[in-house]
């Protein structure tokens, strides 16, 4: 283990993420490098100063590199410059479960980090008062140094690192009040900054092996292929080229470049068979209208009378919303490296997942899962793509079979081409309003391409209307779905938000008004289970509603969108303005309640880079396909946000030090509708499907 | 297979490879310089963008047999420390998210002020728009470019 050999002598403290209940435990340092202890992290203080974590989550851009060790510093008043987080890798005899996804790794560690950087704090202090003769509670502690000022000492954590790894850790520890924060809360910069900006070895593209080979892959071209023959006499005849392989509906050129194996892929000669309809996009649109009205309805949730509500109903408002297939894109492509050898195997690459990676690795190859280890890399963006394996079980059957060192890359077009897509759906939404304006019924009926439930049938506005059905179809396709950043909702929030801005407009209300009126209705009959914190959601409608000056701006045309995800709770306002005779989307300002905010920087660019992604795939996202066959393959057909297309965004944050909930996703959400709804209060007209610009309304706009 | 020698960051390297090999993959497969990135490979994202005699240029669809005598800088070598005020600016700013970008962000951003020391918005927009930012640090580059023309005079 890195830490141990780095810091030579002094306290190492070994903790558990996975385990709640497990309290930090002085462990020596001997026995991590042996690997008999079985903590997942590892806290250590070095005689000379230095602190080291090691994190084990996977570091994707979401920050959690930065974000973690400000956890462990704030509790052990730690000097932010000494300390360090060194990424772990996957190994079995030391680590357990490491994933990066759901926005959950900070809610998960909270308080676990707390108490391994608390702990240590404890057992310096402790060690300084039996030197000094002086009461623990005496003691004082800021900046990694230790003080008794009635005695007129001081000393450096490094002095007593030793000393207090001889000590046991307390069962109990005192954790500090959140008031007394100073540094949690404040702008951290990126860990990685200088390592990113010279160009330093970081990513799995990054990885190189002496004596490694490259592997490109020709995968079906169509969804619903599978694999006939192949004919690779003129590819293997190519320079650079190793061996080509098969395995599955897949095959592999390998050889010693990237550039030569993707020229010899050109020359393969495949045939493949039918396995599956080949589907194309008007097929899915057939396929949505068919079961949207004739399909098996799974119910999700159901309160009270839908039928009748709608049958006394004044006015009843119906639209459908619908989205399609994306790739995920992260820029860096899926890559990994594998060497399988006769007696384990070696996994290095970008995963969200590495335990699932190495099971697969383990059944693959038959070999225990301890012989096979995992090394994370940094990764080029995720966004739920690289919680599959796909890559990694690639790598390990070339391994396997041509007994070498391989890396697998992706081309651009392998990765937008190759699927796991967020899939496509299609929304119904029926609302009645009784005479007053009051939404007395509610349905929501969701038909999915391989999306499991596409509903969140718990989120507002369940709870707060008295008669609700929701229920979902699914059509299973032979095209690939994955999670995909804030997965479902990504699409269902900008569905479900603009509706409400229908109904609102139905009954004649403010939009913000109508929200809030609805919210307070669940808190006071709630109908049926409310499973979301309805005054959290209360509080970030109003600070977003205050911060845009809600409905007073002149010339701006303003939409308003709120949700609740990922245990966080986002409202966005959009504003535009039109320029020119043209409308132009200007700002998005977004009230933000993901609870105690621990790096401000990485937080405030978490947010904003959640509202750039929501807007750029709602307004350019598109997936095609022809007969099984991805139309988009680049990004000269997939068109992603740029620079110029950005609106600004100005991110307010509450403050109610309530323990860190998710950011990593929550701000993604709610971004499309705040900006459909300030769109159609500039130009009258509703924009019901994504992406924006094939919407006869959005014409001339972008 | 032929050999090609190369300037880059003022040292010379040869490689061993066809001629159609984009400098990209020459950098990262054949020299060890794996700083410039693969994105798209078809000059939509510029993760790539390497310096050809000061110009930023995209490697990825750049035949090393057409770099010849021009001096190449990749983003290993665009100051010996680290200290070029666009990389400092990118960390004052503090950009990154992920990370994979913004070499070739940072590369542009440098080319472009040596043109224009002192940008209007409207021209650093212009300037960074071919760079694809997944992540979406796309205010903060702006910021940064901003910042790092503070540095340059
Ligand atoms: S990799 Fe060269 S522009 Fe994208
Ligand atoms: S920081 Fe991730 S792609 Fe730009």
């Amino acid at each position: 283990m890195r830490i141990a050999a780095a810091a030579g002598g002094g306290l190492f403290l070994g903790f558990n993420w996975s385990d709640s209940a497990a309290a930090p435990v002085v462990v020596d340092a001997k026995s991590i490098v042996a690997g008999s202890v079985k903590f997942n992290s590892y806290l250590s203080i070095g005689s000379d100063n230095s602190i080291t974590i090691v994190s084990p989550n996977p570091e994707i851009g979401q920050g959690i590199k930065t974000a973690f060790p400000m956890i462990v510093a704030e509790e052990l008043d730690a000097d932010w410059k000494l300390v360090k987080t060194v990424q772990g890798n996957l190994d079995p005899s030391q680590f357990e479960r490491q994933v990066t996804g759901g926005s959950g790794a900070v809610p998960h560690s909270w308080e676990r980090l707390r108490k391994a950087g608390a702990t240590a704090r404890h057992l310096l202090i402790e060690a300084a008062a039996a030197k000094w003769g002086v009461p623990a509670s005496e003691i004082t502690t800021a900046d990694s140094k230790l003080f008794h000022k009635a005695a007129g000492k001081s000393a450096a954590y490094g002095d007593f690192a030793e000393a207090a790894g001889k000590l046991s850790a307390p069962k109990d520890i005192k954790l500090k009040d959140e008031k007394t924060f100073k540094l949690i809360g404040q702008s951290v910069r990126n860990v990685d900054n200088k390592n990113i900006a010279t160009g330093k070895p970081l990513f799995g593209l990054d990885f190189y092996r002496e004596g490694m080979l490259f592997a490109i892959i020709q995968r079906p071209k169509a969804f619903g292929f599978k694999l006939k023959s192949v004919d690779s006499a003129a590819a293997k005849a190519m320079p650079g080229i190793v061996d080509v392989v098969t395995f599955e509906n897949s095959v592999a050129v390998v050889g010693k470049s990237t550039w030569q194996c993707k020229k010899a892929r050109e020359v393969l000669k495949i045939e493949y068979e039918k396995a599956a309809d080949l589907e194309s996009s008007e097929d899915h649109n057939r396929i949505f209208s068919n079961l949207m009205d004739n399909g098996e309805a799974t119910v999700r949730r159901k309160n009270g009378d839908v039928e009748a509500a709608f049958k006394s109903a004044a006015k009843v408002i119906k639209a459908e919303y619908q989205c399609p297939f994306l790739p995920h894109s992260p820029l860096e492509p899926m890559n990994f490296f594998a060497h399988v050898r006769e007696d384990g195997v070696e996994l290095v690459g970008p995963t969200q997942t590495p335990d699932r990676a190495r099971g697969e690795a383990a059944k693959i190859t038959g070999l225990p899962p301890e012989k096979i280890s995992v090394e994370i890399t940094r990764q080029g963006g995720g966004f739920g793509r690289r919680l599959s394996a796909d890559f990694a079980i690639e790598a390990v059957h070339v391994s396997k079979l041509v007994k070498a060192p391989v890396k697998v890359i992706w081309t651009r077009e392998d990765d937008m081409t190759g699927g796991t897509y967020r899939p496509a759906v299609r929304y119904r939404f029926e609302a009645a309003l009784d005479k007053n304006g009051e939404m007395i019924g509610y349905k929501l009926r969701g038909v999915g391409i391989n999306s499991g439930n596409p509903t969140r049938e718990d989120n507002f506005p369940s709870g707060s209307v008295d008669n609700l059905l929701i229920d979902s179809v699914e059509h299973k396709s032979a095209i690939t779905t994955g999670p995909w950043r804030a997965p479902i909702t990504n699409f269902l929030a900008y569905a479900e938000q603009s509706f409400i801005d229908e109904v609102a407009e139905a009954a004649g209300k403010d939009p913000v008004e109508f929200r809030l009126a609805l919210l307070e209705k669940a808190k006071k009959s709630p109908a049926g289970e409310v499973k979301y914190d309805i005054d959290r959601m209360i509080a970030v409608i109003k600070l977003a509603a205050e911060k845009s000056n809600w409905g007073k701006k002149k010339g701006v045309f303003q939409g308003f969108s709120v949700y609740f995800s990922h245990r966080s709770y986002v409202a966005q306002v959009g504003e535009v303005v039109v320029e020119k005779g043209k409308p132009t989307l200007k700002n998005v300002i977004a009230a933000v309640d993901c609870g105690i905010v621990i790096n401000k920087s990485g937080s405030l660019q978490q947010v904003r880079g959640g509202v750039v992604d929501g807007i750029g795939h709602a307004m350019f996202g598109n997936m095609t396909f022809k007969a099984g066959t991805p139309d988009q393959s680049n990004f000269n057909g997939f068109r992603l946000i740029r620079m110029n297309e950005i609106p600004e965004v100005d991110v307010h944050f509450v403050d109610n030090g309530i323990s860190p909930t998710g950011l990593g996703e929550p701000a993604l959400p709610p971004a499309g509708g705040a900006v459909a709804n300030a769109f159609y209060k500039a130009t009258k007209q509703r924009l019901r499907n994504q992406p924006f610009i094939n919407e006869g309304a959005f014409k001339g706009i972008s | 297979m032929a050999l090609f020698k190369l300037s880059i960051n003022n040292r010379a390297y040869s490689a061993e490879v066809e001629g159609d090999t984009p400098l990209l993959w020459v950098l990262r497969d054949n020299l060890g310089l794996v700083g410039t990135k693969y994105g798209c490979g078809i000059a939509q994202c510029g993760a790539c963008t390497v310096h050809l005699d000061g110009k930023a240029v995209r490697s990825c669809v750049l035949p090393v047999s057409a770099v010849g005598k021009a001096k190449v800088t990749t983003i290993e070598g665009l100051s010996e420390k680290g200290d070029h005020p666009v990389q400092k600016a990118w960390d004052e700013v503090d950009v990154s998210q992920c990370g994979y970008c913004q070499a070739g962000q940072i590369m542009t951003a440098a080319a472009f002020l040596k043109e224009k020391p002192k940008p209007t918005e409207e021209e650093i927009v212009g300037a960074m728009s071919g760079n694809l930012c997944r992540c979406g640090t796309y205010h903060r580059i702006r910021e940064a470019v901003k910042v790092a023309a503070t540095k340059t005079n």
